[in-house]
């Protein structure tokens, strides 16, 4: 089934690839390399000198009790945003799959959210759960809880978790509703007809057929919420109260940008770099070779 | 085990759409029914409404004594083939049979004893541990065959089972099927669009158009004396020829100039009033004379091998002879065709009814 151009000399093949070289070699190789060259770096106070230190950026950064409480803080974040987008997304999707009326303009509403620009969305929550002005806010403290995501590590979270789960759940749906539309409904009849009620179908059927979808988004959706939520974090909490909502890579900005400790900052990016390289790796192997139907 | 039986059920989909115009049926316990008609006759809704997967408009389903209309698909004690056979792609083929009895909580002993049973019959023990994809098409019929038959259920529903295999499998399958029925003794209702398959599968034929049925009887009641000219044209191929004519009086009719007699002619039609004259392409004798004949301006042959198919015109109407290889010269351009009085079909050419006797 494959299909193979043949090209008769090279001149072609190489402009036909040039422009998107070129894309990656500017907006991904160089500032990449750039960034791994500048973590073996200090800079003096002024940034107008630099000199080479080897690994120490790297020995500080681990040396940080605050390096690790961002690492455990975006666990919990990116568990938090990637268990609540997927299994909501999930639920609407095999709602919206449904021969529902209004189900067009349902879906269409759905996807919605995901045209907010982070920060905005981020905005949004941030004024409907503000403790002293916000529509939604100010009912909470009224019925006697104590909310102030401005003061309150948890509440902070709890709010950013809110605005980032909000704005991926419709990118999740896509892919959910189209995952479900690819099962062919005969063998959904099929369990039927062999006595699975519509939840067991779910578990044993629907829900092992959608799940190299699952792991796409699980990915995908890892991803987003390590380096996306950045607007969010910073139009919400910028980091606080008191660094507890400081994610891995809101402390590369926080500490290269406003500590001005470009090294550490670099460091720290290199990092993530491997992370996300390592994230990448394992879907492609894993879709690839198991979850295949 | 149980019949099955149909009171007037009909199905209308939003804006109105009749698909099943009101089907009454009854099907004995045992019998092998075959629901035959063009696509968009209903029958495959008609299937799909006895197994539970689509609403009944109005009138009853019974499967046994008990009415259905109600009762959930799993609830009704029937198993259903479907024609992309529909197994679960994630389950082995073991888990794929076993899936149905897991789900009525039978005992572990009794699943694996069943479904090796069912793994025997079909032939396919080798294959139990595969997924599905690692199947040809063969065999992924067999397997959701055996999914069907473990349930040991009161109906067997087959949707086309047979259209997604290559011609030469779909008659083995074809055969298999009839074996397997027979041998097992489930009431079967069987869709096909196809009727060579629902001659040679069924016990009792029925021939659907437009939401209704045309008519049910054994299938050679069905070929020899079909009741209407759908049903006429429908089974039998080639199908059978249908010519102008015209009364002439109590057992004779003309076509074209030429009379004919017939024996199984309604009383009483008024004679010069227009009929249709039906003649099955095997029926007439090509090349010899009788107490009736006609003539036939011959256009080409085509060659069947064991067989030859002449196509030309009679009276000015379409007509297509059968006769057994070297009878009659290939280059023959005018033909006698001998018709025998019991194989002429008459029909109304308004009501597209049977103008035989009563």
């Amino acid at each position: 089934m494959e299909k193979r151009a043949h090209f008769s000399g090279w001149t072609l093949p190489l402009l036909l690839i040039v422009p998107q070289m070129a894309i990656t070699l500017i907006f991904f190789y160089w500032p990449a390399s750039q960034a791994i060259w500048q973590s073996f770096l200090r800079e003096d106070a002024f940034g107008l000198s630099s000199e080479f230190v080897g690994i120490e950026n790297y020995v500080v950064l681990f040396e940080q009790p605050e390096y690790y409480r961002a690492m455990v803080t975006t666990v919990i974040f990116s568990t938090l945003v990637a268990f609540f987008s997927l299994s909501v997304a999930l639920l609407l999707a095999s709602q919206a799959d449904k021969n529902l009326r209004g189900g067009h303009a349902f879906k269409t509403l759905l996807i919605w959210p995901y045209a907010v620009a982070p920060a905005i969305a981020g905005v949004l929550w941030l004024f409907m759960f503000h403790p002293t002005l916000g529509t939604l806010g100010r009912p909470i403290n009224a019925l006697g809880f104590n909310w102030n995501p401005m003061l309150n590590g948890t509440d902070a979270m709890i709010l950013l978790v809110l605005s980032a789960t909000w704005k991926h759940v419709s990118y999740n749906f896509l892919f959910f509703l189209a995952g479900l539309q690819a099962i062919p409904k005969s063998v959904i009849e099929a369990g039927a007809i062999d006595g699975a009620g519509p939840m067991r179908r779910f578990w044993t059927i629907i829900f092992p057929l959608l799940s190299p979808t699952t792991f796409f988004l699980l990915v995908v959706t890892i991803v987003y919420v390590f380096f996306e939520t950045f607007g969010i974090i910073d139009a919400v909490t910028g980091g606080g109260p008191a660094g507890s909502t400081t994610t891995l890579v809101y402390k590369v900005f926080a500490d290269g940008r406003s500590g001005g400790d470009l090294g550490l900052s670099a460091a720290q990016s290199v990092i993530l770099m491997i992370i996300v390289i390592a994230l990448t790796a394992i879907q492609f192997r894993y879709v690839e070779r198991r979850v295949q139907y | 085990m149980a019949g099955v039986t149909l009171e007037t059920v009909r199905k209308i989909y939003a804006g109105n759409v009749e698909a099943v115009k009101g089907v009454s049926l009854g099907i004995e316990d045992g019998s092998f029914c075959v629901l035959v008609g063009p696509s968009g006759c209903g029958k495959s809704t008609l299937l799909r409404m006895i197994a539970g997967l689509e609403t009944i408009s109005g009138g009853a389903i019974k499967i046994g004594d008990r009415v259905v209309n109600e009762v959930e698909p799993a609830d009704r004690d029937i198993a259903m083939v479907f024609q992309n056979y529909a197994l679960y792609p994630h389950m082995s083929v073991y888990d794929n049979m076993a899936y149905g009895l897991k789900n009525r909580k039978t005992p572990k002993d009794e699943i694996e004893k069943r479904v090796k049973e069912a793994a025997r019959i079909l032939a396919i023990e080798p294959f139990l541990d595969r997924k599905p994809r690692a199947l040809s098409g063969g065999q992924r019929q067999r397997v959701a065959m055996g999914r069907a038959i473990v349930r040991k259920p009161q109906v067997f529903l087959f949707d086309e089972p047979l259209s997604n295999l290559d011609a030469k499998l779909r008659v083995q399958m074809r055969v298999e099927i009839k074996r397997l029925q027979k041998a097992l003794g489930v009431t079967s209702i069987y869709v096909t669009h196809d009727q060579v398959e629902a001659m040679t599968l069924s016990d009792k034929l029925v021939v659907m158009s437009g939401g209704q049925i045309e008519q049910v009887g054994t299938p050679g009641e069905v070929y020899r004396r079909p009741e209407t000219r759908f049903v006429a044209t429908f089974i039998g191929s080639p199908p059978m020829n249908i010519l102008p004519g015209i009364v002439e009086g109590p057992g004779r009719v003309s076509v074209g100039g030429q009379s004919i007699a017939v024996t199984d002619m309604k009383d009483g039609l008024a004679p010069g009033a227009a009929i249709e004259v039906g003649l099955r392409p095997e029926d007439v004798q090509a090349g010899t004379t009788g107490a009736s004949s006609l003539t036939m301006d011959v256009d080409f042959v085509e060659e069947l091998g064991a067989t030859q198919l002449f196509h030309g015109k009679v009276a000015g109407a379409d007509f297509v002879v059968q006769a057994s290889t070297g009878q009659i010269a290939a280059d023959t351009r005018k033909l006698t065709l001998a018709v025998d009085p019991a194989n002429v079909h008459l029909f109304d050419p308004q009501t597209t009814k049977r103008l035989g006797r009563a």
